[in-house]
């Protein structure tokens, strides 16, 4: 696999962030310098459980995800107050609204040409669908 | 610094899918004929905005490409980059090098030849403004990433689509009245309303279009200005300001405030000594037609939240009380997007000297430009005035 791909693993498989030692700021990903002037940052691991920020629905995609249209994007607010941005997976557009709540979970994101990788990452899904 | 005035505008004949000129022959044409309207036969140095050449025309090394195609080989010449504020970046580099004293003449202009790729070549060329690992990986579109701006306004502020469709509305209003522009048709809400659906509640006539175009200004000490305007108005650059904000949107803590516009705009008022009251028009970037809303509250024409009122009540109208996009904007003159931002220049000279014909705002003796990349991780804004 890539290493453009390998190295976001950390991020995309498994949520990991960072979080600046001197503010509490989050980052995601983890930086090397905090707005507040700190370069002291430790590791840290993201809720996986927030709600829906803001939306839309993507009626014209890219072409790796063509064949997912339409699909549901949105920015998705944590438990923690850290904001992302990731697919809804399997939603239909009316069921989700600003405030609706999700769980972050590990899904295929897309899969790049016949001979490409198939891409992973975070998607937010409804809580009807969470066990 | 000493001040820096605009002697030279100058803009291809149409924008849009111009099949027959190329990248090079698109810049070298504004270039040339914002040289030949400054009435000056040489230039210092040059600054060349431009987003991606390379993913839309694969070239790069802009600096040389077109210092050698002016036929100027030798001359300093750079590109700027700053996505879809590369043109206004390129202006306000320009804009330095004058206002210091290194040099005394210097053209800045923009281009994008867009239309050599297709809709999803397009499509990812521009997605590579916003942020690559963290938002375009996820299958986010640049529509969609406005989209959920518009989302957010209009869930805090009760703004609608049809607030929306009457930026649309507007902005093709003044289009028609301007000869470059590429899509110079008039539309309706109801069209607005029904044409489809890109990212919701973005139509694709609440976008602006893909397009070839350029746009260039020339540039020098006031000194030398007066030397050369003779009975035409003499246009300065009064303010200049520039700002970053985050590259992902989902970063900021407020999700339709334009942090990168309100700071660049303080910045260029307090340069200027004016503010909002003193300014009688406008060029803003309405990539789409949320944005044009967002901005004018970010430059402080209205109040937060209350942007989306503005064009049905023909506030920012041509007559209103601030005319917004006269040129018809991205919206309907088109947007090539390294271009944008000196075109807007171009736009605010054209008012200023009292040659807009019929979209003119009667006795307009301040402008203000303002240029933004991605979606609004930088901003350039320019005031200009009559001398």
């Amino acid at each position: 696999m890539p290493a453009g791909y390998t190295r976001e693993i950390p991020q995309r498989y498994r949520l990991e962030a960072g979080k600046c030692k001197k503010c509490g700021a989050v980052h995601f990903p983890q930086r090397l310098a905090c707005a507040c002037g700190s370069k002291d940052t430790e590791p840290y691991v993201l809720p996986s459980t927030g709600k829906i920020a803001t939306y839309s629905v993507v009626r014209v995609g890219p072409s790796d995800f063509m064949d997912l249209v339409p699909y549901v994007v949105a920015v998705v607010e944590l438990d923690d107050g850290t904001k992302l941005t990731c697919q809804v997976a399997d939603a239909a557009p009316e069921e989700v609204s600003v405030g609706t709540p999700v769980t972050l979970e590990f899904r295929k994101v897309n899969q790049v040409g016949g001979h490409g990788i198939i891409k992973y990452g975070y998607k937010a899904v409804l809580d009807r669908f969470v066990e | 610094m000493r001040d820096v005035a605009i002697i030279g505008v100058g803009l291809n004949p149409k924008w849009g899918e111009l099949w027959d000129k190329s990248l090079r022959t698109l810049f070298a044409e504004a270039a040339l004929a914002a040289i030949e309207d400054a009435g000056v036969d040489h230039v210092d140095s040059m600054y060349v905005g431009c987003m991606t050449s390379g993913l839309f025309a694969g070239q790069e090394h802009l600096g040389s490409l077109m210092a050698d195609y002016l036929g100027q080989p030798g001359l300093p010449a750079t590109r700027v980059e700053s996505a879809c504020a590369s043109g206004g970046a390129a202006v306000r580099s320009a804009f330095y090098e004058v206002a210091s004293g290194a040099s005394d003449i210097v053209l800045a202009g923009g281009v994008e030849k867009m239309t050599d790729v297709g809709g999803d070549g397009a499509t990812y060329a521009l997605s590579t403004a916003a942020d690559a690992d963290y938002e375009v990986y996820h299958g986010v579109t640049f529509p969609a990433l406005y989209a959920m701006m518009a989302v957010d306004h209009m869930n805090r502020f009760g703004t609608t689509s049809e607030d929306l469709a009457n930026v649309a509305v507007k902005n093709h209003n003044h289009g028609s009245m301007n000869p470059a522009a590429q899509y110079p048709f008039e539309v309706t809400v109801e069209q607005v309303l029904g044409s489809v659906m890109v990212a919701d509640p973005l139509h694709i006539l609440d976008c602006s279009p893909i397009t070839d175009g350029a746009a260039a200004v020339v540039l020098c000490s006031m000194d030398k200005a007066k030397e050369l305007a003779g009975d035409r108005p003499l246009v300065k650059i009064a303010g200049v300001g520039a700002a970053t904000d985050t590259i992902a949107l989902h970063q900021r803590p407020d999700l339709s405030w334009l942090g990168s516009t309100e700071k660049a705009a303080k910045t260029a008022f307090e340069m200027a000594g004016v503010g909002p009251d003193d300014i009688d028009f406008a060029e803003v970037h309405d990539c789409f037609t949320i944005a044009e809303i967002m901005v004018i509250e970010a430059l402080g024409f209205v109040e937060r939240g209350k942007g989306g009122a503005a064009a049905r009540d023909g506030l920012t109208a041509l007559g209103g009380k601030i005319p917004v996009n006269t040129s018809g904007g991205l919206k309907s003159k088109g947007h090539p997007v390294g271009a944008t931002g000196a075109a807007q220049i171009v736009e605010g000279v054209t008012q200023l000297r009292g040659e807009a014909g019929d979209r003119q705002v009667e006795g307009a003796r301040r402008g203000i430009t303002q240029n933004m990349g991605g979606t609004g991780g930088s901003s350039v804004v320019h005031v200009l005035e009559v001398v």
